[in-house]
Formats: structure tokens, sequence, C-alpha cells
């Protein structure tokens, strides 16, 4: 019986409601976790995978070998290699490295695949293109990209070494 | 003399651009005034092909395309895949890449039961829930972008184990994660379970009886709602969860209040599940180590000649798997996912059948919106908890 009454109470006083309106209400007073993006941004893993980049040796020549192993395991088939006709067999170049942001799945296999560790996924992911051509990276845009972005990528890639 | 019209049954598509349509569902509705006498179903608006993709991917380029199919829960995806390719070669995973798998398949669960929580809210008008529910996605994304590198689209579980180990400090926040998340879960209930609106809404609606349950193949939440205590981590267990405790929730009238309440009581038994994982786990290798399935450590493959080569083959060409047919399935947050693999002996499958979770839950949408009302459907398409990814492959 005092159940019923209970029951009856309860739902005549909106319990219930007054629960879960006293649940926003808290979060009402509590600070805002909000992260006002352009501003503020959130802190990336050093295994982020933005926008690609083709890295450079100390001496600032280019890493790539033509080995074309990205090439072979990307799913997405977006990676294109061409080989330089003047390579030697002690120095293999690319005269083509491009990359179809548009098919890119951004899985990041080519940095896996890479034995020498010039194909890298950067900590950029604000890229844009109004055409489709734009979506095209060919290999001045990847490793100008690396000048840019050379600091965090060199350190990210030192922070996630142990692990691969 | 008084005028009698005579009007007949209309038809109204719902869909497939209804923002309650959860994706690309095209709903055939015939209604008598606001009552529903016909619903069918329209698939295929999502369909990529991907079972046919996968005959022409070796089995690692094949792991990317499991996170899209079902884009809301991608690791349990992935660990269909991985788990039917390792059946395949008939090899295991090292223990700590088992309970990692375990750790973030459940870290899906609760993912897309978040997801599916924040959604149906949304569908049925308790707005407030979609934001609560994502912030706590938000850590969780967090925590896949920390292990993969994606938010999303991981590609972490692969033939074998996982990528890469958990990086310091993560197995600390998953932790922390799972210390204050119980809370979180306590908050959805003040907010949902006994609330009026939401019983007005969900109580009744679309009751599935346990034997038509099994006559239209439901598995997951869908069938313990129903009153089955089947679960494949039970049932089958794969991977670590042998050696976890945790409970089945079972649902009784098998309406949609009852699969919400399955659901809820699900999120709290992965966070159970996560924290024992991370009691139990030891430190070790996490990729099988025989370098013709897993790729060579780094530092290896740029020393040794004979690391170089495995690692050239497998990026190249992948790993041979024997002739055989197998089939995996685990316990998707939707329900049974398989993955069917028939190989003839070559780097790549010969034939791949994917069978989706919510594909047997979505024909139950024309049975079980016979007789209610047309703002029941929103209610009955947010109870099945369907992605078309995965539906339309």
């Amino acid at each position: 019986m005092s159940v019923g009454v209970k029951g009856w109470v309860w739902t005549f006083g909106l319990r219930e409601l007054a629960a879960g309106l006293a649940v926003t209400l808290r979060y009402f007073f509590k600070p805002n976790i909000t992260v006002q993006y352009p501003e503020e941004r959130t802190p990336l893993s050093p295994r982020f995978r933005g926008e690609h980049a083709l890295r450079r040796d100390e001496n600032g020549a280019e890493r790539c070998v033509a080995c074309k192993l990205c090439e072979a395991v990307c799913p997405a088939q977006a990676i294109f290699i061409a080989i330089d006709p003047n390579s030697t067999a002690e120095k293999r170049l690319t005269s083509v490295y491009d990359i179809d942001n548009a098919k890119c799945i951004y899985c990041g296999y080519c940095q896996e695949a890479c034995p020498v560790d010039a194909i890298v996924l950067g900590p950029n992911f604000e890229f844009f293109a109004e055409t489709r051509d734009g979506l095209v990276s060919n290999k001045q845009r990847l490793l100008g990209n690396y000048e840019r972005w050379k600091d965090k990528i060199d350190a990210n890639l030192a922070a996630d070494a142990r692990y691969r | 003399m008084a005028q009698q019209k005579e009007f007949q049954n209309y038809t109204v598509n719902f869909g497939p651009q209804h923002p309650a349509a959860h994706g690309v569902l095209r709903l055939l509705l015939d209604l008598d005034g606001e009552v529903v006498e016909r619903a069918d179903p329209h698939i295929g608006f999502l369909h990529r092909g991907t079972e046919k993709l996968l005959e022409h991917k070796t089995y690692l380029q094949g792991v990317p395309y499991f996170d899209r199919l079902d884009y809301m829960s991608m690791m349990s995806e992935e660990h269909s895949w991985v788990l039917a390719v390792e059946k395949l070669l008939g090899i295991q995973a090292p223990e700590r890449a088992q309970y990692i798998r375990v750790i973030f398949a459940e870290l899906t669960r609760i993912l897309n039961h978040l997801l599916f929580l924040g959604a149906h809210g949304l569908d049925v008008g308790a707005m407030t829930m979609f934001i609560y529910a994502f912030r706590e996605r938000e850590e969780i994304f967090d925590m896949y972008e920390a292990v993969s590198g994606a938010r999303m689209h991981a590609a972490y579980f692969r033939p074998g184990g996982v990528a890469r180990d958990l990086p310091e400090g993560l197995a600390e926040r998953i932790k922390d994660f799972t210390d204050s998340f119980p809370s979180k879960i306590d908050e959805y209930e003040t907010l949902l379970t006994e609330n009026r609106i939401w019983k007005q809404r969900l109580v009744d609606i679309g009751v599935v009886s346990p034997e038509e349950a099994l006559d239209m193949g439901f598995a997951g939440p869908m069938l313990r709602a129903s009153g089955f205590a089947w679960d494949l981590r039970k049932a089958e267990p794969y991977d670590a969860y042998d050696r976890l405790d945790f409970d089945i929730p079972v649902g009784k009238n098998g309406d949609s209040y009852d699969r919400y309440l399955v659901r809820v009581d699900e999120i709290r038994q992965s966070n159970r599940i996560i924290r024992q994982c991370l009691e139990q786990m030891k430190p070790g290798p996490v990729r099988y180590e025989d370098f013709k399935i897993s790729p060579p450590y780094r530092k290896e493959m740029q020393r040794d000649m004979e690391s170089l080569i495995h690692h050239f083959k497998l990026f190249s060409e992948g790993f041979q798997v024997p002739v055989g047919e197998v089939y995996v399935a685990t316990e998707s947050p939707k329900g049974e996912f398989g993955v069917y693999i028939i190989s003839h002996g070559e780097n790549k499958p010969y034939r791949v059948k994917i069978r989706a979770a919510g594909f047997n839950h979505l024909q139950a949408v024309k049975r079980m919106a016979l007789g209610h009302m047309l703002a029941d459907v929103t209610t009955l398409v947010g109870t099945v908890d369907i992605v078309f990814g995965e539906i339309d492959r």
C-alpha cells in the first residue's frame, strides 16, 4: 500500500523529471568543456595520421628510393610513382610521386611499409582544395609539407619509434 | 444529405534522406490515417561492393575496409576479420595482443551504444542525451587516436595481433576513464530510464516475442532483449573472453524499452571487462612473431637482410593462407558480425561473405511497425540500431 502511495506521489510530483533536470542544472554551473576549435585545439598523439609528407635526410637529399612498396601496399591505390630514368645503382630517385588525397583512406600503411622512413603521415589535418586536381599532391607539395611540419614529424617519429 | 468521403491509404517515403532514418534507409510506409499498415525497407543506397573488393586485396589490405562497414563500431568489425584470417592460418595472437583487442573491442561497444543512446534519444525527443553521450565518445575517440593515429578508421587490429603496443600512459588513461564512467552511465539513466516521456515512447513499442526473434535471425542485444541469454563472447569465447568475468543482461518483454535497458547494462559490463583486462594484462609482444605473417620490427628491418626480405614480401605480396573455408563470428555491438572466407591458398581471399548484424534486425522493422503510429517508426528505426555501411556493404 505504502508503495502505491509513494508511487502516486512520485508520479504527480514529477520526481523523475526533477531528477533529470537536476543533472542538467548541475552541469549548467560547471565549467564549460567545449573546445573553441580554430582558436583552441586538442592535443594530437604522435601516431596521428594526417596529411602526407616526403622526408629528406640530414643532408637535404630525398629519402625516397623509389622502391614502390607504398604503391604496392596502398589499399586504395592512391599512390603513383615513376622512377627517374637517370637513377643509378647507388642513387635511385623518383621523377613522379603523386598521392591522390581524394582516394587516400589515411590507413597509414604507406608509412609502415616505407623501409627508409620517407613517406610519413604528418600532423596536419587542415587542408583543402577547390578542384579535384588540387587534391592530388605531387612531389613538390609533399616535400613542402615536410619543410613545413619538419619539427613535429621528426619528434613524432622519434616518440613512436620504439613501438614499431 | 450528409456527404461521405472515402480516404484511401496513402504511401509515405520515409527517407532515404530523412534525418531520423539513421543513414540512407528508405522506408515505404502505407498509412491508414496515422497507423502503419505496411512498412517496406529498401536498402542498397550505400553499397560499395566491399566483398568483391576484398577479393582483390591482400589479407592485410582488407583490414581498413572493415572499419568502413559498420562505421560506428570500427574495431569490432576488424576483430572478426583478423580472427577469421588467424583461424585460416591456424595461429593465435600473443596474450597481450588478445587483451588489447578485447579492450578496444569493448571500448568500441561503449562507443556504439553511446551513439545509440544519443541518437535514439534525439529521435524520440530527448535532445540533451546526445550531448552527454558525445562527451564520453570524444574521450574514447582520443584513445583511438592515441593508439592507432585515427579517431575513427583505426586499421589497428592485424592478423596475428595488433599494429603497435599501447603508448605510454594510455593504459592509465583508460583506467581513469573506467573509474569515472559508471557515474556517467548513472547520469544517462537519470535522464532517460524513469523519464515518463521516454517510457511513453518506448514501452510496448515493437514487441518481438522470443519465437519471432529466433525466426528472424536476431542476435546481440536485440535477441537478448527478447529473453535469450545468447552471447558469442560466452558461447564461443574468442581472444581473452574466456578469462574474463562478465554478465549477460537479458530483457523480458522484447520491446524497445527492454532493448534500451539491455544496451545500457552492456555498457556497464563492457566497463567491467576493460577493468579486468587492464588488471590481467602483462607486458609482452603484441604481434605474432613469425615474420612471414607479421611485419618485422623496424629496427631489425633496417639492420638485417632477412627481415628486410620479409618486410618487402609482406607489404608487396602479403602472406599465403592455406586452402580452406572458415566462418568466424564475433559479438559486435550490433549483434553477430561474421566473416566467411574461402581461401584457395593465395595471398588474397577467393571469396568473402560478410554477415552484417543489422541486416536481420532491419527486416524486423517490417513486422514491428505493423499497427503502430507513424511517430513510432522513428522509435523502431532507432531501437534496431542500424548502420547502413554494414547492411549495404
